[in-house]
């Protein structure tokens, strides 16, 4: 009966330096992921009149990076790229950013799921 | 109006396969047609509000709310799914008992009736929200005589989804009543599968899971997931020309528990008697 307490006082220390721990990997994952997020290269498109304003959108092989699609129509656009597998809905005269690569070398289409007829192009990563 | 038909077909043709599979696996539930219609009606509500709120929802979580929120209700619908599967081993200990068994348990059969009416409100709030979208900015920006034309095309990408979905389901009652539950619960565990590796590249999207390899292998050569079987193919059993290793991960995983778990319980039932 008398050992009891001390049985579980350690247990219960243990506890909570794990779960320090966990505090401190979590910390440290999250510092990692800020620094990497603020060297990522941000490239920019936009979206006018149902078409993208350039085809001529090129990336680096092997880094993660970011794609900001501005929606300067006044209709909402959906992002679609089976190449990138991305999906994603860009309201009306507002911007998205798109979290992408690391990519291969090679093209990747993408198309205005709403337009696709006028919305559509290629990413060059090389 | 052919555009937005093939549009709204495509949005719809999810939600119009995932109801005709729900039908075919609940046939003999008491209570379903209603179950069902409340899933349909409550879907469609949910898609009128999510078209409102998109512009909210994405500016959520640093941009990333789209994704989380999508991924979350996909990951309701797998759950559901494999809880209908697990019930389903339970309950029919054979699939000749199968019928008898549900008839039975009328009570029971409306607890995954319920399960599955989340599923098919989950499938129409998220594809039927785009559709939505899409067709509001037709209206928004467009001509009287474009939107005649859109009423006109977004009928019949409806029209064209439904005849899909009662095309699965008449065509899955053409199997013999004695293979039709094997076929309606592999149906039903690759659906979930599918619907599971759709999160993982959502949370992929978000940053929150890695993506691992990127492509794992390529076969666009041989089926391209933008054709029409391709298509048909991906919503149903998850095919993708170029997956990810995440995708394919979380679709091993979801449909090996969900066979797994169901063999084994279904197992223990048959040892009990």
């Amino acid at each position: 009966m008398y050992s009891k307490p001390k049985t579980l006082s350690p247990h219960q220390t243990g506890q909570s330096y794990s779960a320090r721990c966990l505090y401190g990997v979590a910390f440290a994952c999250m510092t990692l992921a800020l620094s990497c997020h603020a060297e990522e290269q941000v490239l920019e498109i936009s979206i006018q009149n149902h078409a993208f304003s350039t085809d001529a959108l090129e990336a680096p092989a092997g880094q993660k990076f970011k794609l900001r699609v501005k929606n300067l129509d006044s209709t909402p656009e959906e992002f679609d790229s089976d190449d990138l597998h991305r999906e994603k809905l860009v309201p009306a005269g507002k911007e998205i950013l798109i979290n992408l690569g690391p990519l291969k070398a090679g093209s990747y289409a993408f198309k205005g799921d709403f337009h696709p007829k006028t919305a559509h192009g290629t990413l060059i990563v090389h | 109006m052919l555009a937005s038909a093939i549009i709204v077909f495509r949005e719809v043709l999810e939600a119009a396969l995932i109801i005709g599979l729900v039908l075919v696996a609940t046939k003999g539930i008491a209570g379903r047609g209603r179950w069902v219609m409340l899933g349909i009606g409550g879907g469609c509500a949910g898609a009128g509000l999510l078209a409102y709120f998109a512009e909210n929802l994405a500016s959520l979580a640093e941009g990333t709310g789209q994704e989380l929120f999508n991924a979350a209700v996909l990951l309701v619908a797998v759950s559901m799914l494999g809880w209908h599967q697990i019930w389903m081993a339970r309950n029919a200990r054979s699939a000749r008992e199968a019928f008898q068994a549900l008839g039975r348990s009328i009570h029971a059969g409306e607890k995954t009736l319920r399960g599955l009416a989340l599923v098919v409100g989950a499938a129409l709030l998220r594809e039927g929200s785009e559709a939505i979208l899409f067709l509001y900015g037709i209206a928004a920006s467009e001509s009287r005589s474009s939107v005649r034309d859109m009423v006109a095309g977004g009928l019949g990408g409806l029209g064209l989804g439904a005849v899909c979905g009662a095309a699965l389901y008449f065509g899955l009652l053409r199997i013999s009543p004695r293979y039709l539950f094997a076929v309606t619960g592999t149906l039903i565990g690759l659906l979930a599968g599918s619907m599971a590796s759709q999160a993982a590249g959502l949370l992929a999207q978000a940053d929150w899971l890695p993506t691992l390899a990127d492509p794992l292998w390529d076969t666009s050569g041989v089926l391209t997931r933008g054709s029409p079987l391709g298509q048909l193919l991906h919503i149903l059993i998850g095919y993708d020309d170029r997956p990810t290793g995440i995708a394919l991960l979380a679709y091993g995983i979801t449909v090996g528990l969900i066979f797994g778990l169901g063999r084994a319980v279904q197992r223990r039932a048959t040892r009990l008697t």
